[in-house]
Formats: C-alpha cells, structure tokens, sequence
C-alpha cells in the first residue's frame, strides 16, 4: 500500500487530537509544569533515550509563523513517538501511537511555538529501548532581508 | 576531481596585464583606450560546456555606480572566508593592485575617484553584448538568472516587474529563480510566469496548505550532446524577510533533504551535470555545498557578493557573480562520463563605457523608459559627498533616509531596513531615479508609531540574530537595521540576546530606557495594513528642502568583539 504525504498528514493530525487531551486536562488540574527531562523520564520510565540515531524529526530552521508550525517526525519500528516543545507554557505536544499493521511509523503536523526552542521527539521502539533526537527552530521578528 | 591546475584564468579581465599598466593615476579617456571589450571578453575556451551567470541585478536596467561594501563581517566558520574579506585585505587576498579597474569594480577604497576614471558599470545593453559574444563562442552554453531580476527601480515598480520580463525574454535567459519577485504578490507573478519565456524554477517552494512542492523544481537542459539538470533553490526566509501576508500560498524555508532528493532524482535520470541556480546566500550555500551531495556547481546569489574566483567545497563550486548587473560570470566546464573533470572561471566586469550596447537591448530599454523619462531624470537635489548604501552598518544613503524618517515624521528614532541593493551617488546631482534605486518596493509606506526601549532593542537583536548566527542555515542575508536618531554598541560575535549594548538617544544623549517610549518612523514593515506616505516621496521632499545635503561621517555605533 502507497500512504502518500497527505494520508499521513490527516493521521498524523487527528493522531496529535488524541495526544493532546490528556495533557490539557492535566494542565487544567493546575499542576506544577514538569520539565523536560522529567517528561521524558515519564515516557521512558527512567530508561535512558540515546541520541541520534534512529529518529528524524524535520522541522524549518525557522518559522515562517510562529502559530502553525509544520514538523514530522519518523523512527522505524516505533511503536510511541512523545513530541516536546520545551519552550512553550505547557510542554507536550502529541504523543503518536502506532499499531502494528502501521506501514510507517511516521507523523506530520502543525505546531505553536511560543518562542525559539529545541523541538524534541522521543520514540520508544519494538525492543524497548527509546531513541531522542531535537531540531532547534527560531521564532523571530523578520523583516530586514534584503 | 577537480584539480587546482584547471583554476586557469582566474581573476578579472586578465588581471596580470591590466594590473602592470597601473591605470591608477592615468585620466579617464586614457584608462578607457587601455581598456578594450576584447581584454574583458578575452577567455581561452575550455571543455565542452559553458555557464552563464547572473544574478540580483535588481531591475538596474541601466550602469551605475555601485560601491562594494567596507565592512561584511563573517561569523563562525565564515570568518576572514571570502566574502567576508573587505578593501584593502580582499586586494591582497585575490592580488589585486590598488587604483586598478578591478580593484574599483571588486573594493570599496577611493570608490569615488576611481569611480570617475573607470565610469559606470552594468546596463543590460552592455550585458546583452557579452552574452552574445559568450554564446557566438561556445553553443553548449545555459544563461541563468538567479532572481531579485524584477524589483529595486523606478520603472520595474511602475510596469509592476514586466520590464524585466521583457528584458530577461530578449536576453534569452533559459531558467530563474527568485526572492524579491514574490513581493508582487501571487497573483502577479503568475501573470508573469505567463510572460516569461522560461521557468521559475524553486525547488524549496511548497503549498502553503498542503506542504507539497508548488512550482517545478528542475529542468534538464540538453545542449552540445550533454544533459545538464538544473535545480532552482529561491530565498529560503521570503516570507519572514518580506510581507509574507502578499503571498500566503506559499512556504519557503532551506529544506535540505528536498534539495539532495531532487539532486537524486536528476542523477537517476542520468544528467552529466547537476547545477543549483541559488538565491540561498553565499554561506548557506556554502554549507549547503558541504551537506548535500551531487551538485557540481552552485551559481549563488542574494547575497550580492563578487568573488573573482570559484570557492570549492569538496567537489563543489560555488560562483558568486555580484550584483545591479555589474558583473557576468562564465564558467566553461569539461562534463565527461557524467562527472565534472574541469572548469575554468571569469567574472566579466561590465564596464560600460569599453563594452559596446548591444542596439536590440538598448531600443528595448529606451522603449521601456520613455513613458518615464522627464520623471526619471529630474533632479531633485545636490550632494556634496558620495551616497551609499553596501555593508553591515550605516551607509551615508541610509543615513539621508533616516535623517529624512526623523524630520518628515518629527520621530526621536528611525528605522531603516539593511537591504544590500541600491546604486551609489556621486558627488554632484540626485535624481528621482537614483532616490528609487535605494526605496523602490510595493510595500514603501512609511509608518509613525510609539515603542519602548525594551522593544526596541528586541528588534535589533533579532534583526542581528538573523544576520550574525553563527550557523548559515539560521542566516538571512541582509545587513544590520539602519538607525537615525540612535547610537549603539554591537559585538556580532555574541550569542542572541546579548550583542546590542550601549543604546543611546542622540538627540540628549541619554541612554534608552527600556520602560519609556519612543517616536520611532521606519519604513517598509512585513505586517500587512501599515499606512502612511510613500518613503520615495518623503526622501525626496527632504531633500528638495535641503537643496543640497552634506554627508558626514557616522560616529554612533560601535562595533566590538573579534
């Protein structure tokens, strides 16, 4: 079967919907905000995510709006993939969870960023072990090119 | 692999010959017997292909006067790299001889004097010449333009970029790509497309919506029994840069794994040869060169730097042909077995005053002024100095503007964008066509509004973080905001948020206050809505009420760090 870019992109984003709501309903039981490495050890429960290898996560080096900003993360064999926007009020993004019939296990969305941050992606693949990979993506002003 | 034996003929015009008749003390008519059409054209053929490059003439149909910038500060790897060598150091980098008429093309010392020895430099009739002599010599060539072709005049603005159409059609140009096009907004530069008879190539062009490519990426050209595969790669940051709000359709951005895809896809195809026609800037471009893999050659532009020798970076170089068509450059190749063996290099000065106007250009750009002309030519005013605009920080063109923004507007501060194009003045008359070469845009309305200092200073280590990041791809070309009414302290070298210090309100003196606010007026704002008058009509009412101006040298910035 061919999932061609836009298929993944309408999954990916009712795959960010479902992500999202859980972490709304926390942010609303007014807890304090978690960082980032404590997320990340809540998704991994404690295992150490290695760097690099094994997930992509292509984002603008920077944005063209701040408001919507266009991501995709990739990393064969994942079975989670948690995004963070450690830079944003509340930090998780999505989580994308993937069955074993997914063909790829790959993601698109949209993004608000509240200013210049290191987008992060976790994936926790087929043996367990986690992978982690960040893109840096700048939110600026504009207007002086020339 | 390229060797460096094959980097023949280097240089300017034969610069070893030119250079041992030290033109620099000799008049005029005489340095302009020394100087034929035949010396700039001369180039020993070589190989089996040959490149012709132009680029950011920025609707400069006609020569002027252009001076290089004194200061074009590199960060990180670019530092002391050419572009980012200067004057006296960039002659002594490419063995150039002060006073000679390369170093008056290439450096900024002694612009004016040389400037009136060696005359103007440019015009499209004078590049039509050179082209043709180029293609009568070698028929397996391709002419590039590398974009920025449509806005910066008087008459491009009036004919809404269809002037350059026209010319760029007569040329016989085979592909583009573009920055500034886009501020014509989508609707026009569809209707452009229509008119062109070659394509707008923007491998990095994608549907705002959909994130899918939207224009064509590549063409393969094939002559002389070669195929050459052609990638166009427009400005990344044309929608943060410039009014994105004109052109909502589209996104832009560096997309670097787009750009080896298609450079994959065109080497599937078996192309001999796969060029980037760039508009990226010449240090993304360099460190696109060292990432992506398979392109034999970048033909690089917005950045507006001449470099009178290829740059390679692995089995890539990179051409850096200048700007306001002051320079074309040629590249013969040898392309066997699908590989790039070889290549030998010039960039041809197009001094105006040796290179014979092409008759055909020149009735077509005659045609094209003449609705225009009584308008073009007036003379609004004097100055006593020379009027530029070119490096990182003020220009004494920028300066007029802001003093312009602060007595038009009755504002403390004023701001002015760091663009790179706009033609120099020389001492003696400005006319309203030499005020729109450094304002002409579709968005020149001057706003009047109130801003804290804190703002204030946001803006301008934005502004610095988008030309001074120590890595390209965050780079945007450009130079530094222009500012009337302030002084400052910048060190380039420092990390985002902490390179402006020292703000000071000339006018009192006193340091700027992160809480207070200030009258600030600038000039030629991305956000959509913005009102007020034109800034072509309000520099030009300055100055008519100055009669004649007096540049002076600017004392209030500081620049720091090494």
């Amino acid at each position: 079967m061919k999932i061609d870019r836009r298929d993944v992109l309408v999954s990916g984003a009712s795959a960010a919907a479902l992500g999202i709501l859980p972490w709304a309903a926390l942010a609303q039981d007014a807890e304090p905000a978690k960082t980032l490495d404590e997320l990340i050890a809540e998704f991994t429960g404690g295992v150490e995510a290695t760097e690099g290898e094994g997930i992509t996560l292509d984002a603008p080096e920077i944005a063209e709006n701040g408001n919507t900003v266009p991501i995709s993360v990739e990393a064969e064999g994942a079975s989670e993939i948690l995004v963070l926007a450690p830079g944003n009020p509340v930090l998780p993004v999505a989580t994308f969870k993937f069955g074993e019939l997914a063909g790829k296990r790959a993601a698109s969305t949209r993004i608000r960023l509240a200013q210049t941050q290191d987008v992060t992606a976790v994936a926790k693949l087929a043996d367990g072990k986690f992978v982690r990979t960040a893109a840096n993506v700048k939110v600026t002003i504009g207007g002086c090119g020339g | 692999m390229i060797s460096r034996r094959e980097m023949l003929q280097l240089g300017l015009a034969g610069s070893a010959a030119l250079t041992g008749l030290g033109f620099s003390n000799l008049p005029r008519a005489f340095a302009q017997q020394a100087l034929t059409q035949d010396q700039l054209l001369q180039f020993e053929d070589f190989g089996n292909l040959t490149l012709i490059h132009l680029t950011d003439c920025h609707a400069h149909l006609r020569p002027v006067w252009f001076r290089e910038p004194d200061t074009n500060i590199g960060v990180g790897d670019a530092k002391g790299r050419a572009p980012h060598v200067v004057g006296e150091a960039f002659q002594k980098m490419f063995g150039i001889t002060p006073g000679s008429p390369e170093a008056y093309a290439l450096t900024w010392p002694d612009f004016a004097d040389l400037a009136r020895t060696y005359g103007r430099m440019g015009g499209f009739d004078r590049i039509a010449t050179v082209v043709k002599a180029i293609r009568a010599a070698r028929p397996a060539s391709i002419l590039l333009d590398g974009g920025d072709t449509w806005h910066g005049s008087y008459t491009s603005l009036k004919t809404r970029g269809e002037d350059m159409v026209r010319v760029m059609n007569l040329l016989g140009a085979q592909a583009m790509t573009a920055h500034w096009e886009f501020t014509f907004g989508t609707e026009r530069v569809q209707e452009l497309m229509e008119m062109m008879d070659q394509p707008l190539l923007g491998a990095n062009i994608f549907d705002a919506e959909w994130d899918e490519p939207a224009f064509e990426p590549s063409k393969i050209f094939e002559t002389g029994g070669l195929r050459v595969g052609v990638v166009g790669q427009a400005f990344p940051y044309t929608p943060i840069a410039n009014p994105g709000w004109m052109f909502p359709e589209y996104s832009f951005g560096i997309r670097e794994e787009r750009m080896q895809q298609v450079v994959d896809e065109l080497r599937a195809e078996g192309v001999d040869l796969v060029v980037c026609l760039s508009h990226n800037g010449f240090d993304v471009d360099h460190q696109m060169a060292s990432r992506v893999k398979g392109i034999d050659v970048i033909l690089s532009g917005h950045t507006h730097d001449a470099i009178p020798e290829p740059v390679v970076v692995g089995d890539t170089i990179i051409i850096a042909s200048g700007s306001h068509g002051k320079f074309v450059s040629r590249v013969d190749l040898d392309v066997r077995d699908g590989k790039m063996m070889g290549f030998r290099h010039k960039l041809i000065p197009i001094f105006s005053d040796v290179i014979q106007p092409d008759p055909d250009m020149a009735s077509l750009i005659e045609e094209i002024r003449a609705p225009y002309k009584t308008d073009l030519e007036e003379v609004i005013g004097k100055t006593e100095g020379l009027l530029y605009r070119r490096g990182n920080f003020n220009g004494s063109w920028d300066d007029l503007i802001c003093d312009a923004l602060l007595s038009e507007r009755d504002a403390e501060i004023a701001l002015s964008p760091g663009v790179r194009w706009g033609a120099s003045v020389l001492p003696g008359d400005i006319t309203r066509e030499d005020i729109h070469s450094v304002t002409s845009m579709t968005y020149g309305q001057v706003y009047r509004s109130e801003m804290s200092g804190e703002m204030l200073k946001t803006i301008m280590e934005d502004v610095a973080d988008n030309i001074f990041n120590a890595d390209p791809y965050y780079q945007q070309g450009g130079d530094m905001v222009r500012v009337g009414g302030l002084g400052y302290s910048i060190d380039p070298y420092a990390g985002m948020g902490s390179r402006i210090s020292g703000m000071t309100l000339l006018k009192d003196g006193s340091p700027v206050d992160p809480a207070r606010n200030y009258v600030v007026a600038g000039w030629a704002s991305v956000n959509e809505g913005t009102e007020g008058p034109q800034i072509w009509d309000l520099v030009e009412n300055h100055i008519r009420a100055q009669g004649t101006v007096s540049p002076a040298p600017n004392n209030s910035i500081t620049v720091t760090g090494d």
